[in-house]
């Protein structure tokens, strides 16, 4: 079973709140996809508005945890002021840390979110930060006291799927005892059994299942591929091989010449 | 008094943080406010006094990903 920060999960999706048509759709999303935790996130609310209340009712509907996140944030104090208003308005030390780097490519700055975790690993969260695939970057932020690592397979919302399968492979055998969630670039369900092969403990996603042309329908494909993934990995896959290597034995075989 | 509300130059008559929320018609309980890069917890908005020129970012829950 899943844990992360002490919290004990079934689903090995964690699936965001953006980009969906509608509220419902998002709802029925979330609920086909299993999975028992969403992201959200933080923006200033016009004078007068309801927006963002009317947005929190109906996650706080769906019965799933929150996992708030920093997005949008290209600083340090940015993140960090994100994350204290956060803890207070969602009462969670759970925090998905983004500091970006790049306006193209969203690619994180990882000298910035190194620098953050520890601030907020100091005040008492539970960091989830938002990396790239390289391995010195994740031992740093395991040293500033991140307990997960949430690297990206491709750039946020590209559907490119994993690039760098030997990366990931990397920071999976280095770390063996660490939950790792690839977050950001999946794009279809066989790349989330892909990563999910190489032995990631989840997946987070959010526009290849709000983007699809079916939302809910496509959330519960996730699901389905996530959980193969996982238990192709639990099982223990065949090493692929140059030679043909007969399935039916040999031995007890007629000779008819 | 001069403020800067989310990023935008207001002119409010307010004393204090939630006397600001109120002229502007701010409700409910999932708003997140910050006074000059620090957060103000809800139940210090009543006793957090604003100055000239203060910056006030006011925040609410928001689709994301």
């Amino acid at each position: 079973m899943l844990e992360l920060y002490g919290t004990k999960l079934s689903s090995r999706l964690l699936l965001g709140t953006a980009r969906y048509p509608s509220p419902s759709i998002m709802a029925d999303a979330v609920s086909r996809s299993g999975t028992e935790i969403v992201t959200v996130s933080l923006r200033r609310e016009t004078a007068g508005g309801r927006n963002g209340g009317a947005f929190f009712d109906t996650v706080r509907s769906l019965g799933v945890k929150v996992l708030p996140n920093t997005a949008g944030c290209h600083g340090v104090s940015e993140a960090v002021l994100t994350a204290k208003m956060a803890r207070e308005l969602f009462a969670t030390d759970w925090i998905k840390l983004e500091v970006i780097g790049n306006h193209d490519t969203l690619q994180p700055d990882v000298f910035g979110l190194v620098e953050a975790a520890r601030i907020l690993v100091g005040e008492g969260f539970q960091v989830f930060p938002y990396t790239t695939d390289d391995l010195v970057v994740a031992e740093r932020l395991l040293e500033a006291g991140c307990k997960v690592l949430m690297p990206w397979c491709a750039p946020i919302g590209s559907a490119a799927g994993p690039l760098n399968p030997m990366a990931l492979r990397s920071i999976r055998a280095h770390f063996p005892d660490v939950p790792l969630i690839v977050d950001a670039g999946i794009g279809r369900p066989s790349h989330a059994t892909a990563v999910m092969e190489l032995g990631f403990d989840a997946v987070l996603l959010n526009t290849a299942v709000a983007g699809a042309g079916d939302p809910g329908l496509m959330a519960g494909a996730f699901c389905a591929a996530i959980e193969a993934g996982r238990k192709a990995f639990e099982a223990g896959l065949l090493e692929p091989r140059d030679m043909a290597v007969p399935s039916t034995p040999i031995i007890g075989k007629a000779v008819f010449s | 008094m001069k403020l800067i509300v989310n990023g935008e130059p207001k002119e409010v008559a307010a004393a204090t943080l939630e006397e600001l929320l109120a002229l502007m018609d701010y409700e409910g309980d999932w708003l997140a406010t910050a006074v000059n890069g620090e957060p103000v917890h809800r139940e210090d908005r009543s006793v957090h006094s604003l100055n000239t020129d203060d910056r006030i970012e006011i925040l609410s829950p928001m689709q994301g990903g």
